[in-house]
């Protein structure tokens, strides 16, 4: 890989009592990448990507982004540095409409009116015309998740990171998002936590595997699916 | 479509309140006025409940805290300066600043909700029986004696800059009136700023606002000494209303009434706990004029049957009631227009065929 290191985590480790639910990952990502970080049930993904919010402090090691030391930072700290985070569990605003969600991420960062174009734009952008009035809390998994990406994109970040985008989605939905992941890749580095396969055989370039914590591989999607290890680990783990 | 909504409703609201400002000294004997000028304090107070509550999600057990701290403050101020004009600012400031102080350690302590229901409570009990204990001469601020339980006599509102031109019980009524209409819009414009519209998505969700980037825990810290700030503009009311101030502000029996007021008059709107606070008042000065029934037995039962059946509240239920008849009648209309039209296409069997 070449091009400047945008994050960087230095002997990260969370433990949970006496899970370690990350062990030691020595993680690195160069500008303009998508990432995909794969790996079973409870391999620590989440948890990985929790240390990079601010949504969990890590219990030893750090987390750097660009210059700033991110690990045991406050959330809207990290956010302040420019980076858009959908979680696992979709975090939106259930009694606000759709269009409200999203003007607030545009707000945070521009002025009333910029803000307003911003919503309109990113509204249009992700097909959100329909359901722009409707209160997000009664719309389907897969509009909120939408919804959900909007805020992120709405925000203009240089570092996205997304942990499950897909879940809960049709399979026009996820297309629709592969499509939108590569397009914000455009303009920023991303980093996507997944489970399905064949959506991150649509967007991957560079793949971590993780596995009881650590990492296992780091390859190419091609070389990744071929690996003995991952094969038994990941895949094994899939078919039951 | 809301919006506009909101914007009517509180509209009405004001113009209401204008016409009561000006129409009540005619109406009423002065004993009523005097009344008023304290139903109109917990008015208030409720009010700056419902925003800390209703927008920001933050349940306080103690808003009378900052109510009494600003009645105090108020009192003492005035006693010793010999003026009223500048102890409403004082007041005003004691208030908010205490809140902001308390807020610090909750909102940047992480303190979970119901801790933060807890330790307001605590610290107006503690108020309460701290002083109670300050009968003796030795407790004095400046020419203030404390008083213990007996309290303190407030010195009434002056004209501003002219301390010996007492205002009388109609004036005082028409600041409160005023001060109930400013506090109100106050209220309405700070919901629809962009801090209202981040105050409500932190009480939709906190993590969400956070990793947009929004400091939830100053965003809270904010709104809650701008509610105390209010509950202590309420309390310089009281004062004035009652004519003194006892360490009773601070019992249990008014902090858990502010909650009351706030649950009976509706959450996540301004206007509702200003009406649960006057309802509740007239329903309780109502009954304590006889003797068959006690007053926290009435209490009780308001609270049980509004949890229960009206939980949102009497203004979102109205409000619900409202949408949901207004929504039935424009389907009957639409409906009766398309028979109608069906009729008058008759002569044509195809084109009736259709529909
Ligand atoms: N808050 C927590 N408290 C205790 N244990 C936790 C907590 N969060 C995660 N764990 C544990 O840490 C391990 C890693 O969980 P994590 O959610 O990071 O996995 P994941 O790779 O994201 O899994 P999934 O694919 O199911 O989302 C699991 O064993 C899990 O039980
Ligand atoms: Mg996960």
């Amino acid at each position: 890989m070449t091009g400047e290191i945008v994050l960087e985590t230095r002997n990260l480790s969370r433990h949970f009592g006496g899970v370690v639910a990350v062990d030691r990952v020595n993680f690195t990502l160069w500008d303009n990448e998508l990432r995909c970080l794969i790996g079973p049930n409870g391999a620590g993904k989440s948890t990985f990507f929790k240390c990079l919010t601010g949504q969990l402090s890590p219990s030893e090691g750090d987390v750097v982004i660009r210059d700033f030391h991110a690990g045991g930072r406050q959330p809207h700290e990290v956010s302040r540095l420019g980076v858009g985070i959908k979680t696992q569990v979709p975090n939106v605003f259930d009694g606000l409409s759709a269009e409200e969600n999203i003007w607030l991420a545009a707000r945070r960062w521009q002025s009333a009116k910029r803000a307003k174009v911003v919503t309109d734009q990113t509204i249009e952008r992700l097909m959100l015309g329909d359901i722009r009035k409707d209160h997000v809390g009664v719309l389907a998994h897969g509009q909120r998740q939408w919804v959900e990406l909007g805020m992120v994109v709405a925000a203009e970040p240089w570092l996205v990171l997304l942990d499950e985008p897909t879940a809960g989605m049709t399979q026009e939905e996820v297309v629709r998002t592969a499509e939108l992941i590569r397009e914000i890749n455009e303009t920023a580095t991303i980093i996507v936590v997944e489970h399905d396969m064949q959506f991150i055989r649509m967007i991957a370039n560079r793949v971590t595997v993780f596995h009881e914590g650590k990492i296992l591989i780091e390859d190419s999607m091609d070389k990744v699916s071929q690996d003995k290890r991952v094969r038994e680990v990941y895949l094994g783990h899939r078919q039951k | 479509m809301i919006r506009s909504r909101e914007v009517r409703w509180s509209l009405v609201a004001g113009a209401i309140g204008i016409i009561f400002l000006f129409a009540a000294p005619q109406v009423f004997e002065l004993f009523a006025i005097i009344n008023l000028t304290t139903v109109l304090a917990l008015a208030i107070l409720a009010l700056s409940l419902g925003l800390v509550w209703g927008y920001g999600g933050i349940l306080c057990f103690g808003q009378t805290t900052f109510f009494g701290l600003g009645a105090y403050a108020y009192t003492i101020a005035a006693i010793n300066i010999g003026e009223t004009t500048g102890p409403i600012f004082i007041a005003i400031f004691v208030a908010a600043a205490f809140a902001a102080i308390l807020g610090y350690f909750i909102f940047y302590g992480r303190v979970s909700d119901v801790y933060l229901a807890v330790i307001t409570l605590t610290v107006t009990l503690i108020f309460y029986s701290l002083l109670r204990r300050t009968s003796g001469p030795e407790y004095k601020i400046g020419n203030a004696l404390l008083g213990g339980f007996n309290g303190v006599t407030s010195p009434p509102l002056n004209v501003p800059g002219d301390p010996s031109n007492i205002l009388f019980p109609e004036h005082v009524f028409y600041v409160a009136m005023a001060a109930l209409i400013l506090a109100y819009f106050f209220c309405v414009w700070l919901t629809r700023t962009h801090f209202g519209r981040v105050m409500v998505a932190i009480r939709e969700n906190e993590l969400r606002a956070e990793l947009l980037g929004y400091d939830i825990r100053l965003y809270k810290l904010a709104l809650f000494a701008i509610g105390g700030g209010i509950a202590g503009m309420a309390g310089v009311l009281f004062a004035n209303g009652i004519g003194r101030v006892t360490p009773d502000i601070f019992n249990l029996y008014n902090t858990a009434l502010t909650i009351i007021w706030v649950i009976v008059g509706g959450r996540g709107t301004l206007i509702g706990p200003i009406l649960g606070a006057i309802a509740l008042f007239y329903l309780i000065s109502g009954l304590g004029t006889q003797a068959t029934v006690n007053n926290n037995l009435v209490l009780g039962i308001v609270l049980i049957v509004f949890v229960l059946l009206v939980p949102r509240g009497i203004v979102p239920g109205v409000i619900g009631i409202w949408d949901r008849t207004q929504a039935r009648s424009k389907l009957l209309r639409k409906e009766k227009r398309l028979r109608r039209r069906r009729t008058t296409r008759q002569p044509e069997p195809e084109a009736a065929n259709d529909g």
